[in-house]
């Protein structure tokens, strides 16, 4: 069982109470990119087995849009944090480098 | 006109606590972040306390509650509802916030007895053991959105109306003598 922490109500929120979102942090290309640009955005999206980002929604809770840095293989959960953000909080960041130190850094 | 009625009409059950459903009650939804000027003094004018984060005040008769954070549920008598949003037009003129009236819009129960937390607890993800006295969590109950919090001997769960029904019919499963917990 997955259990977010959203970092807009504090909540401890089942999986059951939460609408996944897919990959976080996408670079939205829209009209004047290239095919090639558009298609990346639309389809393209990392599959990694360990570090990922990912949106979520507390969709039966507060409603609101929220991140969070899990595991793909352990399902360990390193963090959840506000959306509003065009990357992962540096501490975060630390945090997961330290667990996971063959992790290869967010780009 | 004709009378405003509840979704159920005050249907009730007796299991191993009681379920009631209640109401009709005044039900405004005021979408407004907690930084609007004013937005203390429009609860006040109101004869209410903005609820802290998650929190509820007042009562389930006339009180107010934290739904998300730009939302909070405001609970007055039925017959309150037209003048509350007045009040809140008023105080809140220039502001950026929107209230509604959903009184109509939603259905209200009543869960009662030294053993409704098992109730509740069985509906949903919510950790009952771990639920303040005042606080208000939204969560599910089964398969619908529900927001819950506790007052007296009990707890009282607000429900859309179009799903009273399904939720009367889980809270009596629930609640049904013979399925207490342990």
């Amino acid at each position: 069982m997955l259990i977010l922490e959203c970092p807009c109500c504090g909540v401890m929120a089942d999986e059951t109470e939460l609408s996944p979102g897919g990959e976080a942090h996408l670079k939205r290309f829209g009209p004047g990119s290239t095919d090639q640009e558009f298609e990346a955005y639309m389809f393209a999206r990392k599959n990694p087995k360990g570090v990922h980002f990912e949106r979520w929604r507390h969709a039966y809770g507060c409603g609101k849009w929220f991140l969070a840095a899990r595991c793909t293989a352990t399902l360990e959960v390193f963090g959840t944090y506000p959306a509003q953000v065009g990357a992962p909080p540096q501490d975060l960041q630390d945090k997961i480098k330290a667990k996971r130190p063959e992790w290869k850094g967010f780009q | 006109m004709s009378n405003a009625v509840s979704a159920l009409q005050g249907a009730s059950f007796e299991g191993f606590v009681t379920v009631r459903e209640i109401g009709p009650l005044g039900m405004i939804s005021l979408r407004a972040k907690a930084d609007v000027t004013g937005l203390e003094a429009a609860f006040a004018a109101l004869g209410l306390t903005l609820p802290a984060h998650r929190q509820m005040t007042g009562t389930t008769d006339k009180g107010a509650g934290w739904m998300s954070p730009d939302e909070y549920l405001i609970l007055v008598p039925y017959a309150e509802v037209a003048s509350a949003l007045a009040s809140l037009g008023q105080s809140l003129e220039g502001q950026h916030h929107l209230a509604v009236d959903v009184s109509d819009a939603r259905a209200i129960f009543r869960i009662e007895g030294a053993k409704a937390g098992q109730v509740v607890q069985k509906l949903g993800p919510i950790d009952v053991a771990r639920l303040g006295p005042n606080e208000l969590r939204r969560s599910r109950a089964a398969q619908v959105a529900a927001a819950i919090w506790v007052e007296g001997e009990g707890y009282t769960l607000v429900c859309f109306r179009s799903v009273a029904a399904y939720v009367m019919g889980i809270l009596k499963a629930s609640a049904a003598n013979g399925a207490e917990l342990g």
